[in-house]
């Protein structure tokens, strides 16, 4: 029986084949996986905000996606993963509630995605997947054997990204 | 300022006695709505870790309805009120004078009618909030979802986590007496805002 390896938010974590990687009830979050398919080597990673400048000290680089991704990428390399076959997916990103006035905090969501494909690509690592937006929440989780991404809605059922 | 994250017992208890007398009053008008007896419980004030938060509620993927409002005014936050699904279709039930069991899922009628509901809650939670805090607050018009908890409380976690690991919550939960209504009533003050509140009560 493959592991279940749970991922909270502000949190990211490693594995490889055969681990599956999951985190729960993404909201305007973003759950962004990382997988060299060669060595069967990724990591998922869930932040809740696109920039850690913008925001008061934290102690937690994991939340923010400027920090947490550089950070997921050498824990992977680290591990045996070759960082020029890193290949990223992503997935998270919705506005829960609609208001009319909504606050930039309330359109977080689309930000949180644009940020996490601009670091990507500054790290150099091909975005293959996104599922993004909408307005309902999403969890999601990576099968190091295969490295599918599975999103899973509650009335939108699921889907292989 | 005052840092949110220092407080004294007795402020603590201050903000415990102000979410019990809004809870109090929000209390008396669910059961007034719905025509039962609400119990609630002493209301928790808690500081916890952000990522935790959705653990109060059943843990990140556990359905829940939930009518969310914005606090404007002094002391702005959110208020949460949520419900797990199964609840939240008994309480619509009651609403709508059908037997428990009948609405297998949420029509606009319904929505509306939860929305009215967290509109009222909120109402009565404020206005009892003012009489002790001379603060007065004024809330948006209610918005609800249906989705995984860990998803909508990320619409205030996310405003929180800009300006600490930790969120400051004052939690209620009601239940009616036949069990069929068990909600979480969320005041979520925004960051600053504690220090407004507890200064408001006068406590050192």
């Amino acid at each position: 029986m493959a592991d279940l390896i749970k991922v909270g938010m502000a949190d990211y974590k490693v594995g490889r084949s055969p681990s599956t990687l999951i985190s729960y009830g993404l909201g305007s979050c973003i759950g962004i996986s990382l997988y060299d398919p060669q060595r069967k080597i990724g990591g998922l990673l869930h932040i809740m905000l696109p920039d850690s400048t913008q925001a008061r000290s934290s102690d937690n680089p994991a939340k923010f996606a400027d920090t947490g991704i550089p950070l997921m990428i050498n824990d992977v390399v680290a591990l045996g993963a070759s960082r020029s076959r890193l290949v990223a997916k992503i997935a998270g990103g919705a506005q829960m509630f609609a208001f009319s006035n909504a606050t930039d905090i309330m359109r977080v969501g689309t930000r949180n995605a644009e940020t996490c494909k601009q670091i990507l690509r500054r790290n150099g690592i091909k975005v293959i997947a996104e599922d993004t937006g909408g307005n309902y929440g999403r969890t999601v989780s990576i099968d190091l054997n295969t490295g599918s991404y599975k999103v899973k809605t509650i009335d939108r059922g699921e889907k292989n990204i | 300022m005052i840092d949110e994250f220092d407080l004294t017992p007795n402020q603590l208890d201050a903000l415990r006695e102000i979410g019990n007398i809004g809870a109090g009053n929000t209390a008396t008008a669910l059961s007034q709505v719905v025509n039962k007896k609400i119990d609630m419980n002493v209301p928790k004030v808690s500081l916890i870790p952000i990522e935790d938060v959705p653990d109060l509620v059943g843990g990140p993927d556990a359905i829940i309805v939930a009518v969310f409002l914005r606090v404007y005014g002094k002391a702005p936050g959110n208020i949460l009120f949520l419900m797990p699904k199964k609840n939240a279709f008994f309480l619509v039930d009651d609403l709508m004078g059908r037997p428990h069991g009948t609405t297998q899922e949420l029509d606009e009628m319904d929505i509306s009618a939860l929305k009215e509901v967290g509109n009222i809650l909120t109402g009565s939670y404020l206005n009892a909030f003012f009489h002790f805090t001379n603060i007065s607050m004024v809330p948006s018009i209610p918005s609800l979802a249906m989705d995984m908890a860990g998803a909508i409380l990320n619409v205030v976690l996310v405003q929180l986590g800009q300006m600490g690991d930790h969120a400051m919550v004052i939690e209620t939960k009601f239940l009616a007496e036949d069990d069929s209504i068990n909600g979480h009533f969320f005041l979520v003050p925004d960051p600053g805002s504690l220090g407004t509140l507890v200064k408001a009560v006068g406590v050192e």
